[in-house]
């Protein structure tokens, strides 16, 4: 499957497309697969997202996971400093990135 | 240090309501991401793996109290509570929003501080000797040169759009302490028969295709050194090339002119330059020179040191350095806790390296391309007490230039540009060598670790040198060895076949193996490898 | 390009964006290339594009009127270089930057010796008004008549 992400042009943040809008969770993503070009360049000219760019991913329990550790770091944050993660609280996070 | 006049504020409050304009007509639509991109990047800001990044110049990475104190108070105020000190003498943040980076660079100014160049294809931040106006061994203080360079270069109208970046370095010693060869140019203060002047060293770099500079010219008066600096750009802004980013830098056309050609170049533009009048009077420098002049030290100042503690007596030993003057030091922050994020600083630490620099260094500070504080004039007499204050904050580290004073890029935790992550393997190495006690053992020996080939780590000028690479979506692991940034510049080779994560730190333990068996008194783990080369590794490495 | 004409050509001064500060009448006939200006062409406006060397020109900037410098991307900057050689060796004839000229470039232009602006895409008035009025000092001398802060400092 394909996910398209970007950066909030004002906040920076990284961003998912969930088929509606963006969120900054990778787990809400939606399969562009085929409309990427379609919705980056709609959504660019919005300036509702910096950037866009389609990545790819699987499914994974349930949930959208990025194939590349790039985009699985980019997604959750610095593995170095869980504290900062979008998922702090979770201690096997880190399987998931590596 | 140099303190701004009205003309200096002048120009940095007009560069952040330049920025203020742009970023609003970013954020209105009127540029393009494209036109934008150069615009935030001359202004220090990127685009990164999670956010927008910030990085705030330290010119030639002297900063005071005050200034410290503002850096932490925009980590609290606009990051999360940290900030990270680079390879090039810098600060940067990394969580910042768009909508506040013009703020950010407003409070910046209020301190004499900005972001201006610190990143593009301009001439960047001008670093120097960590040491400077400390050393025993410098012909004068470089930083009055790098100041009238830093004016020279800010907003300049010819070499704003080159075609790649441009570093400067300027020291004043024998001792390289600022990679002065590894610079697109290096500049060395020296002396010749009574007579101060500039050798100029262009087309070093490290990167993709890392390169040692050559000397172009060995002595340029002093009434004639910003003008030879215009002269190099000039050429290389006609010249360089810009079908290829990576071959964009200056070490290329160098490379591909030849040293001694382009040269010639240089010195046919500039004798067109002197025509023109372009150089600051000597004055000017005389005038920068009064903010740099020696503090207020105690003549009396005693060169006893109170060694009953071990601890304390350790940290002297590693962490303080000869100074020009009897009873001082200067005293080494290191910020490479066993295990820690080399360079990172939370912002009560950067508070109390201030507050001690205030009470202990003449108010000021330095941040060193090693990524650690440095309190430049410390009496030996409150050596005690200032690492008391250290150690208590976890700042006590007594590590400087061993195997735990690892220079390590942010890698894939925080860089778009990464393949693998850098800051795991420093913290991997830094905890091995913690345990084992080989630390103090191993002596002086320079780990640098990037996180891809454009080696932000240093790593072709580590003594070992680490960089990651991506080997089909897995983090690898490349060894090298023989490299250095100082006098005795060289570029490290590479082993052979990389590592996995945990296999690059049993191999940087192989290797500091077979440097303890061969090593002959009083060698350093360069000395070693350089007369016994590589073979030997190479076997305990692969056989 | 917006306009039609072969980009060798160069293009005449009046397609609506052109933004000039001389007060000259400015040149009726388009730009040729270097290469066939110096070929013995007798026109008196040439253009010089960025990979062209600026200094094959100053044997002939006596019969000079117009040069444009064209920048086909904002980014590369060789064109400054251009002007202010030009500027350099005495050309006082107009020195207009064409093609992909921003408004947040113009005041590093003018600095190095352009006087007139043709950009690709019609510039904001104010944001052009803003850049020009944007540095109260300069810290280094360039083509432009500004005193440099250091020359001030120990006027």
């Amino acid at each position: 499957m394909r996910l398209l992400t970007g950066n909030d042009l004002r906040t920076g943040a990284v961003t998912w497309w969930t088929g509606t809008d963006w969120s900054i969770h990778v787990g809400d993503a939606a399969d562009v697969a085929g409309n990427e070009d379609e919705i980056a360049r709609r959504e660019e000219a919005l300036r509702r997202v910096n950037v866009p760019y389609a990545i790819d991913a699987e499914m994974h329990e349930g949930h959208p996971r990025p194939s590349h550790i790039k985009d699985r770091v980019r997604a959750l944050g610095p593995t170095v400093r869980p504290d900062l993660t979008l998922k702090p609280a979770d201690p096997d996070i880190g399987n998931w990135v590596i | 240090m140099y303190k701004y006049d009205s003309y200096d504020q002048a120009m940095v409050d007009a560069r952040v309501e330049e920025f203020r304009d742009q970023a609003r007509r970013r954020l209105e639509g009127k540029l393009t991401e494209d036109q934008f991109k150069p615009l935030r990047l001359m202004n220090g800001l990127y685009l990164q793996l999670h956010a927008y990044m910030l990085r705030v110049a330290v010119p030639y990475g002297t900063l005071d109290s005050r200034q410290m104190h503002a850096l932490a108070d925009i980590a609290d105020k606009y990051d999360r509570g940290y900030g990270h000190f680079t390879t090039r003498q810098n600060i940067q943040y990394n969580w910042i929003k768009l909508e506040d980076a013009a703020d950010i660079l407003a409070d910046l100014s209020k301190v004499e501080m900005h972001a201006i160049q610190t990143s593009g294809n301009c001439i960047r931040n001008i670093s120097s000797d960590h040491f400077a106006g400390a050393a025993a061994d410098e012909v004068v203080d470089p930083r009055p040169y790098a100041e009238l360079l830093r004016q020279w270069s800010s907003f300049h109208p010819e070499f704003s759009y080159l075609p790649r970046k441009f570093k400067i370095a300027v020291i004043a010693s024998e001792q390289d302490r600022a990679a002065m060869r590894l610079h697109d140019i290096g500049i060395n203060i020296v002396q010749r028969n009574g007579e101060l002047g500039a050798a100029f060293y262009v087309g070093g770099g490290m990167g993709r295709t890392p390169m040692i500079a050559p000397c172009i010219n060995a002595f340029v008066p002093l009434d004639q050194f910003v003008t030879y600096a215009e002269a190099c750009l000039r050429v290389y802004n006609r010249y360089g090339r810009r079908d290829n980013k990576y071959k964009a830098r200056i070490k290329i056309l160098v490379r591909e002119l030849g040293a001694e050609e382009y040269t010639r170049q240089v010195e046919e533009e500039f004798a067109l330059l002197l025509d023109q009048a372009i150089e600051p009077p000597l004055a000017e420098l005389e005038r920068i020179k009064g903010f740099f002049a020696d503090p207020d030290f105690d003549r009396d100042a005693g060169d006893d040191i109170d060694r009953s503690d071990p601890d304390f007596a350790l940290w002297v030993d590693r962490n303080t350095v000869a100074h020009k003057q009897a009873g001082y030091v200067s005293a080494v922050i290191s910020l490479k806790p066993v295990g820690g994020i080399p360079g990172d600083a939370t912002a009560g630490q950067m508070r109390l390296m201030a507050d001690l620099a205030k009470r202990h260094s003449f108010d000021e500070l330095r941040v060193m391309h090693t990524q650690n504080i440095v309190l430049p004039h410390v009496r030996k007499a409150d050596l005690h007490t200032l690492w008391s204050a250290l150690d208590d904050a976890g700042l006590g580290s007594p590590n400087l230039d061993t195997v735990e004073d690892i220079i390590a890029c942010p890698g894939l935790d925080y860089c778009s540009l990464a393949n693998a992550r850098s800051i795991p393997v420093a913290q991997k190495i830094s905890e091995r060598f913690a345990k084992t006690g080989k630390t103090g053992t191993l002596g002086q020996l320079k780990l640098k670790i990037s996180g891809c080939i454009n080696a932000c780590g240093h790593h072709h000028a580590g003594h070992i040198g680490i960089l990651g690479v991506d080997r089909k979506g897995v983090e690898n692991y490349q060894l090298s060895l023989g490299g250095s940034e100082a006098e005795d510049v060289s570029l490290a080779k590479i082993t052979g076949p990389g590592f996995s994560e945990d296999g690059i730190v049993d191999a940087v333990e192989t290797v500091t193996g077979v440097y303890e068996r061969e090593r002959t008194d009083g060698e350093r783990f360069l000395d070693t490898y350089r007369r016994i080369g590589m073979a030997p590794f190479k076997e305990a490495l692969y056989d | 390009m917006t306009d039609q004409t072969p980009p060798a050509e160069g293009r005449g001064p009046d397609t609506g964006r052109l933004i000039r500060y001389r007060d000259d009448e400015p040149v009726d006939h388009g730009a040729v290339t270097v290469d066939a200006f110096l070929d013995q062409s007798n026109a008196s406006a040439v253009r010089v594009e960025p990979g062209d060397d600026a200094r094959e020109l100053i044997p002939h900037l006596e019969r000079l009127a117009l040069v444009e410098v064209n920048f086909p991307a904002f980014g590369d900057g060789r064109g400054y270089s251009s002007a202010r050689i030009l500027r350099e060796a005495g050309y006082a004839g107009e020195l207009r930057a064409v093609g992909d000229v921003l408004v947040d470039q113009l005041a590093y232009m003018r600095r190095c010796g352009f006087d007139a602006f043709d950009p690709d895409e019609h510039l904001d008035e104010h944001d052009v008004e803003a850049a020009f009025a944007r540095w109260p000092e300069v810290y280094q001398p360039a083509a432009d008549a500004r005193t440099p802060i250091w020359a001030k400092r120990h006027g």
